[in-house]
């Protein structure tokens, strides 16, 4: 179980009469286990901010996260990174795939980096289901948006983490993959536990939501619950 | 996968790479040039300078009192002692054989010529031919030792060739003054004898010697009754400039610890290869000519820290370029490295992978870097001193070792920033 508490995000600037702007005011949250948690918002109201302080990347201001009960900010690079390799799989909004390496490649390098062999059976089922299953040896240069995303999301749905903290992972696909997606991740809550959390503008996202977040200028302003 | 990743990245980034190991390559290139002709440069300089003259000259011990208290030069009729011409050979046999470049014997007289005046002769060897005790062979004589003499008719006299012992060569001065031409007879009387020599040369020396015969040893011992006598010898040797050590050893070296006298001797001062002339010429005083010795010991230096300048500010120079290229080709990669964090990937485990990259571009770069020095060397080689500068192996261990060095310093800033970089920052919006 992943909980924040009490987290806030600072930014220091140089601009208006505060030198700093708080991009995420203070908030708790809990992902449990089994559940879908969607986070809607406005571009620039703090949802990656407070996707990256939960999945390990960006230490908060104030406040804790924990892991099972321990604060992975208070853990050393080490400990923080092999959590986040077991624990904590994310899809990034930015590029999400090594270009050195094949689309395999990429969906098994988590595993890899800590000498695990990693499946490829499971790598080719996720690929199948995500309808890139022809691209395993094609390598990211060559790929679309769209292909690039679903490959991301098979990566964090192969490192089999308990966790899995996806931003805008429908950013750069058509309806029909939309759907894909997120039956992909209902599933991955429903049928294998995992706590899957999505920062989206995605409206359909709702639909497979347990408990879905409207954040507005760095706030949590309503909580809706199935 | 790491070596799919480190591949991928020489091939993807194989502009910046390729700048990479042509900074390193520039870097070691001027190191190992500049490193092969500074270990190189001690002897080739002392060659240069054995052009113009010799360092070292022997005496007899009382002919050096003589000259040393009434400040006179070795005239025949003040010498009254002389060294053996049979001993000259053992100067091969001393701990610094090698290091003896050439030398040759004089011997002085005055001799009457056919209008009754006198003039100076000088005895010395032309080319002789020497079989060592220790079963070698070498040529010694005075043609190697003022090599700057100009030879305005004729030639230079040769030991070797028939009649040489009946042949002098005379000074541009004397030649003129009695309108000697090469080939002319002139009879000689000396104290002890008459004998008529051929002009083979005509030299000018720019000095008193213009003003002088030289003949070989053998002639001016007939005429002289001074059969196996010289009166100094003339040494050219190949020495390392003097440090406190060898100063303190040139006073006295009865006065140095066992363990400074084995340095000493064994270190090719001026002052040891001295030491080690009289102890096989006996009789003798060995001492250095100073201006020579010194000379050489400045130039030396000064060459020498030349090198070191240049070497050390290459690398400064190829430093920074690495600093600056590394960072460009981390900062081209920001995202990478930012996923990589993401997916778990510890920081020593990216800096890892940075710097076998950075390591396999060093590697590449050294190779080729060391070939251009040693063309570089041999180029400065030949244009400078004439001759081939010989490739230490040492040098390699050096340069690379150096290389190494320089390209983990330049390396720091971009390593620093592979460790500051905070994913969240990289991974936010774009593709």
């Amino acid at each position: 179980m992943l909980k924040a508490e009490n987290i806030k995000k600072r930014y220091f600037q140089n601009r208006g009469e505060a030198n700093y702007f708080e991009a995420v005011k203070e908030l708790s949250l809990t992902l449990a286990p089994g559940t879908v948690s969607v986070l809607m918002g406005r571009s620039g109201s703090g949802k990656t901010t407070l996707l990256h302080m939960l999945s390990g990347l960006l230490a908060p201001t104030e406040g804790r996260v924990l892991l099972d009960g321990t604060d992975i900010y208070a853990l050393p690079d080490k400990e923080l990174s092999e959590k986040r390799n077991r624990f904590l799989a994310v899809v990034p909004q930015a590029r999400s795939l090594l270009d050195t390496l094949t689309v395999m490649e990429n969906i098994l390098l988590p595993a890899r980096l800590y000498g695990r062999v990693g499946s490829e059976e499971a790598a080719r089922t996720f690929m199948q289901a995500l309808g890139i299953g022809h691209l395993k040896d094609a390598f990211p240069r060559g790929l679309s948006g769209g292909e690039l995303r679903r490959a991301a999301i098979a990566r964090s749905l192969c490192q089999d983490t308990p966790i899995l903290l996806c931003d805008e992972p429908t950013g750069d696909l058509d309806d029909e993959n939309t759907a894909i997606v997120l039956d992909i991740l209902l599933k991955a809550a429903k049928e294998q536990g995992k706590a899957v959390f999505l920062a989206t503008h995605e409206s359909e996202a709702l639909k497979i939501a347990d408990a879905a977040y409207k954040m507005d200028g760095g706030r949590i302003e309503d909580i809706l619950i199935n | 996968m790491l070596f799919r990743m480190i591949r991928g990245v020489l091939f993807h980034q194989r502009g910046k790479m390729l700048l990479i190991a042509f900074t390193i390559a520039l870097g070691a290139s001027l190191a190992t040039a500049m490193l092969n002709v500074m270990w190189d440069v001690g002897d080739k300089v002392n060659k240069e300078l054995k052009n113009y003259g010799a360092n070292i000259t022997v005496k007899p011990k009382d002919s050096s009192l003589l000259s040393d208290i009434y400040d006179v030069g070795g005239e025949e009729e003040l010498n009254t002692a002389y060294l053996r011409e049979d001993e000259l050979g053992k100067l091969k046999t001393i701990f610094w054989a090698f290091n003896i470049v050439d030398f040759t014997p004089f011997l002085d007289a005055r001799v009457t010529l056919p209008d009754n005046s006198t003039v100076k002769i000088n005895g010395t060897w032309f080319g002789h031919h020497l079989d060592l005790p220790t079963g070698e062979s070498l040529d010694a004589g005075i043609t190697g030792m003022r090599s700057w003499w100009d030879i305005v008719d004729g030639k230079w006299l040769d030991e070797k060739e028939e009649g040489a012992e009946r042949e002098v060569m005379a000074g541009t001065l004397l030649a003129q003054s009695m309108g000697w031409q090469v080939g002319d007879t002139v009879l000689l009387s000396g104290s002890h004898g008459t004998r008529e020599v051929t002009i083979a040369g005509i030299f000018d020396a720019g000095g008193d010697e213009d003003e002088q015969l030289y003949a070989p040893l053998d002639l001016v011992q007939e005429l002289t009754d001074r059969e196996n006598k010289v009166s100094s010898i003339e040494v050219s040797a190949l020495t390392t400039p003097d440090n406190e050590l060898a100063r303190r050893a040139a006073r006295n070296p009865a006065a140095l610890s066992s363990r400074d006298y084995e340095t000493w001797y064994c270190t090719a001062y001026v002052s040891a290869i001295c030491y080690q002339i009289q102890e096989v010429i006996t009789g003798s005083v060995a001492s250095a000519v100073r201006q020579v010795a010194e000379s050489e010991g400045n130039i030396l230096d000064k060459t020498q820290l030349l090198m070191v300048l240049i070497t050390i500010l290459s690398l400064i120079g190829s430093a920074l370029g690495i600093s600056n290229l590394v960072t460009a080709s981390i900062m081209e990669r920001s995202q990478e490295i930012g996923l990589l964090k993401a997916i778990g990937a510890r920081d020593y485990s990216i800096t890892g992978v940075v710097m076998a990259q950075i390591l396999i571009t060093a590697l590449a770069g050294f190779a080729v870097g060391y070939i251009m020095g040693f063309g570089f060397a041999q180029l400065i080689g030949h244009s400078v001193f004439g001759s081939a500068i010989e490739m230490k192996a040492r040098v390699v261990p050096i340069v690379a070792g150096l290389i190494a060095l320089v390209t983990l310093a330049g390396s720091l800033p971009a390593i620093r920033m592979v460790l500051r970089l905070r994913p969240a920052e990289v991974l936010h919006g774009g593709r």
